[in-house]
């Protein structure tokens, strides 16, 4: 989309076509929701890591008056798992118990406290095994059983061993080689609103709402586990508050209560305390990691080889590709003309970690960051200058098949150099800032289970001037309803508050996969587009028809088409026509590379960020301040620049939060700090001013050329923070989260002459496959070739 | 788990609810209007405002005090509903996210949420937005400093306060 245009609404910081029912508490969430005679449901928790299953009793609970219903595992058998490959689950565990709150027996009474009262008169009796509660214990022989019965060996959950061009001779040609091992603890996503689900049972059929960010995949769990036809189940996406992630798998709860519903003919809710929901997790997997690259003496990179290990708690989830995608991205920033990668997730008795904002390449960014970082300082060379001199360019392939289109990183880069002074920066003890770049997808090119159907569809009708747009697609709070709104009125010359949008509903929306993976405005979007065009045509060839001149003449815009009103162009094209309704699709370029694996990280787009962190560290107490961050991000282009912004200014916060301060991790199975006091993230006085830059690229396959906002900014941060430390105080913060704790006693280190340095001292031996081979793509890109598979 | 089953028993929450509780008649004003209510005398004002007022505009995030999502005013001043109890609050005045707009007029605040993006998920805005017009009631001309320090105690996960900032800036910009 090179030539240049004129749009009416894209390109507009209009408001959220639903802010007025956020400002005013109209906006309905789930647990909002109290249908009549409504049942309330509790859910009993495993107080163990990791036991089997002797006997339940329930008989107690179900005397207790007021309580309907009671179930227990027996009673839901069939296992689910948001991934093909892992359906390990079950929406209530009867056999063994593998974390701490792991879901066992759920009771539905006429208020919340004779639920949980009832939970309680709940007899289980355990055979307590011993916990496994860390990637060297997992490796390890268990001494009890193994937490699942599949993978390994021992508690290995998943092994990849992947490698693109001559690794070898890329280190043989080197003229320096470094090795660094990193850590970035779990973290996890918080959202304000706790998870929620309300189900119905009426006519033969389930309705669910819930708080989640895919309602299909939702949709699919139910089914499988009820055993009822898809089309006797129907889930609605209640208004959302928040998910970053944490809301993408199917969830215990929502399977109980729609089952709860069908037992006792009443609605059924659930609503999970800030407690459970730290256990609900699916967040940020611990991830240890290793990397090793081989530079010229000018700091091209000749050969890199990266591995990792991933804590993944219990259960699958997106762990198969989470780790895969630990691996996958490196090569979009960087020009790595040899690459190697083996990763290792392993089951640990911890609540299941799964996709947070950036999933599964956060970690490997800040690794990569720092490793070039100190790759730079070896030689002497600008960290900065070494890192543009490896930045990947717009229309290549990468090694490993990645297929990168526009590419903004040298602007983002020019952007925030120029505008921090990075270069004339304060050098004084204690003062630092630090510079990183990231890459993200523009959703995945690959569909979680294998199938050829579009990854969003969207219908439009038209009726007397009024227009509806339709699509499975989940508003998280990110605003994807207005940018649906915003594309449909841009095509038909409208506003988008003339557009009613219908989203998240299985039953009168088609298909959308979901607020995941930053895949909504690029696909959704997209599908959005090609049904608004068709609508568009309709509305043009019926005006045309009646004014008698060729459709081509016809302008579209400010509530016109042509010589009439929309709305009388509208009658004109339902009387030409009959039922004005049109509909678009979007399904991703087959673009996956030809290896087994090379399903994670292809992308129709990679969205760019840059970031430079300015800040003070005080050598005395380790206390990090941040005064200044800016970020770049090539958005491709903006739909609407202040939801942009608002992404972009989110995820430096979210950044900021994990590089600093926030943690997930367990003592004898428990979370230390399952409260929203204990686990700290960042309030309104930790928050510095952020300058943001948009750029746009104008992406040829996005809709009007937009990428991805939500995820990509998050990434540089953690890096740059850490890198900012470095450059105050001499020391490498090689672990997230950076705490004061951990500067102090690597000054301490520094001083005594010890290496100044805290991070893991080693890597794991990890039985890693023999690695498979992939010859790497022409280097060009050719957007008009074939297909490679 | 600290709350969930296992807690229940430490507590003694079982016991407790399996005996008659106790219930009062209280009075309530609520955005001006007085209501009449028969209530369990643990029930917070959180729990009432929700489930026998159906004002759901009032949200939570922890139950605990710990996020601010649940903040009403009153009396003017911000106050965390989940560690109130009703008992306390008779002929004092207490204000919603529903009181804060006159009819479908929006308060300048709201306005200024909405245009410039300070709420995404909306979760946290209820709480934000009374928190804020109390500030406002007693400060004109908040600089930057004022306005973070009154919205420390409440949390955001999505806007990384920064449009928070300016809205609330832009309404006391108006409103002045």
């Amino acid at each position: 989309m090179s030539e240049a245009k004129t749009f009416s609404v894209i390109g507009k910081p209009l408001p959220k076509v639903d802010a007025a029912s956020r400002v005013t508490g109209q906006a309905v969430y789930a647990d909002d929701m109290l249908l009549p005679r409504t049942l309330h449901c509790r859910i009993l928790r495993s107080p163990h890591p990791h036991a089997r299953i002797r006997s339940i009793d329930t008989s107690a609970a179900r005397r207790i008056p007021g309580v309907q219903a009671v179930i227990t595992g027996a009673d839901l058998p069939v296992k689910f798992g948001i991934l093909p490959v892992t359906q390990d689950e079950r929406a209530l565990e009867h056999e063994k118990v593998r974390y701490v709150g792991d879901p066992i027996a759920a009771v539905a009474a006429t208020d919340e406290e004779i639920a949980a009262a009832a939970c309680d008169a709940i007899a289980v009796d355990y055979e307590v095994l011993e916990p496994v509660m860390s990637i060297d214990a997992a490796l390890a022989n268990p001494k009890d059983e193994r937490i699942q019965d599949y993978g390994g060996p021992n508690n290995i959950h998943k092994l990849v061993a992947l490698e693109f061009g001559d690794v070898d001779g890329g280190f043989a040609r080197a003229e320096h080689v470094r090795e660094d091992v990193f850590f970035f603890q779990g973290n996890t996503h918080l959202p304000m609103e706790q998870h929620s689900a309300i189900a119905t049972y009426v006519d033969g059929k389930v309705t669910l709402w819930s708080s989640t960010q895919v309602v299909h995949y939702v949709h699919r769990a139910l089914s499988k586990v009820l055993e009822l036809p898809m089309n006797r189940i129907r889930v609605i996406g209640a208004a959302h508050g928040g998910g970053f992630g944490g809301k993408t798998d199917p969830f215990a709860h929502e399977i109980v209560v729609a089952k709860l519903a069908m037992i006792t003919g009443r609605p059924v809710k659930c609503t999970l305390t800030r407690e459970e929901v730290f256990y609900a997790h699916r967040g940020r997997h611990p991830v240890l990691m290793w990397v090793r690259t081989g530079v010229t003496k000018d700091g091209h990179i000749t050969a890199m080889h990266f591995k990792s290990a991933l804590d993944g708690g219990a259960y699958g989830s997106y762990g198969v590709a989470s780790t895969f995608y630990t691996g996958a991205l490196q090569t979009v920033t960087y020009d790595i003309p040899a690459y190697r990668f083996e990763g290792c997730r392993v089951f640990t008795n911890k609540p299941p970690c799964g996709p947070k904002r950036g999933h599964g390449t956060p970690q490997p960014r800040f690794a990569i960051e720092l490793h070039l970082e100190k790759i730079a300082h070896d030689l002497g060379i600008d960290p900065v200058d070494m890192k543009r001199r490896n930045f990947v360019k717009p229309m290549t392939r990468t090694v490993n098949w990645l297929r990168v289109t526009s590419c903004g990183l040298e602007e983002c880069t020019r952007r925030v150099m120029d505008a921090s002074g990075y270069r004339r920066r304060e050098r004084r003890p204690g003062h630092g800032m630090g510079f990183a770049i990231s890459t993200y997808l523009s959703g995945a090119g690959t569909a979680i289970y294998w199938n050829d159907m579009p990854h969003s569809e969207v219908q439009i009708k038209v009726d007397r001037g009024g227009v509806t747009a339709y699509c499975g697609a989940m508003d998280i709070g990110q605003g994807s309803d207005s940018v649906l709104a915003a594309i449909v009125a841009e095509e038909l010359g409208l506003q988008p508050r003339d557009v009613r949008l219908v989203t998240a509903d299985t039953d009168t929306t088609p298909i959308d996969l979901g607020s995941y993976s930053s895949r909504v405005t690029f696909m959704a979007g997209n599908a959005a587009l090609e049904a608004a065009r068709k609508m568009r045509a309709l509305l043009v060839e019926a005006a045309a028809a009646k004014m008698q001149c060729a459709p081509e003449s016809i302008s579209v815009g400010g509530d016109r088409i042509g010589d009439f009103s929309f709305e009388e162009a509208s009658i004109l094209a339902e009387a030409r026509f009959g039922t004005l309704a049109t509909a678009g699709s979007y399904t991703p370029p087959k673009i996956a590379g030809p290896y087994k694996g090379s399903g994670v990280g292809p992308s129709p787009a990679y969205s760019y960020s840059a970031c430079v962190v300015d800040l003070d560290a005080d050598h005395r107490t380790g206390l990090v301040h941040i005064k200044k961050v800016w970020i770049a991000h090539d958005v491709g282009r903006a739909i609407n620049p202040l939801l942009v912004e608002g992404q972009v200014e989110g995820s430096v916060y979210m950044g900021l939060g994990e590089a600093l301060m926030e943690e997930q991790t367990f003592r004898k199975g428990l979370h230390k700090w399952p409260s929203m006091l204990e686990y700290k993230s960042p309030t309104f006085l930790d928050m510095p001013d952020v300058k943001t830059f948009i750029v746009e690229t104008d992406d040829p396959e996005g809709p009007y050329g937009a990428k991805e906002a939500g995820q990509g900014p998050l990434l540089p941060v953690i890096p740059a923070v850490s890198a900012a430390v470095f450059d105050a105080l001499g020391v490498w913060i090689d672990e997230v989260p950076v705490t004061p704790e951990k500067i102090v006693e690597a000054l301490r280190r520094k001083e005594k002459g010890e290496p100044p340095r805290i991070g893991p001292p080693r890597f794991p031996d990890i039985p890693y496959p023999v690695t498979i081979k992939v010859d790497p793509p022409p280097k060009e890109l050719d957007l008009a070739a074939a297909p490679s598979i | 788990m600290r709350q969930s089953a296992q807690g229940y028993a430490r507590l003694g929450l079982k016991k407790e609810v399996e005996r008659p509780v106790d219930r009062h008649v209280l009075a309530l004003d609520v955005n001006g209007e007085r209501t009449e209510l028969l209530l369990p005398v643990h029930k917070t004002l959180l729990e009432v405002l929700r489930e026998d007022m159906q004002l759901t505009g009032t949200k939570h995030g922890c139950e605990l005090g710990e996020c601010g999502t649940c903040t009403v005013l009153v009396d003017g001043k911000p106050e965390l509903s989940c560690l109130l109890l009703p008992i306390q609050l008779e002929g004092r005045a207490i204000t919603t996210i529903e009181g804060l707009a006159r009819g479908s007029e929006l308060h300048p605040l709201q306005q200024a949420f909405a245009e410039l993006g300070a709420a995404q998920c909306g979760y946290c805005t209820p709480g934000m937005l009374l928190a804020a017009s109390s500030l406002l009631e007693s400060n004109k001309r908040p600089s930057s400093d004022d306005i973070r320090e009154a919205l420390a105690g409440n949390l955001c996960r999505c806007t990384g306060y920064a449009k928070i900032l300016e809205a609330v800036q832009l309404a006391a910009g108006r409103m002045a």
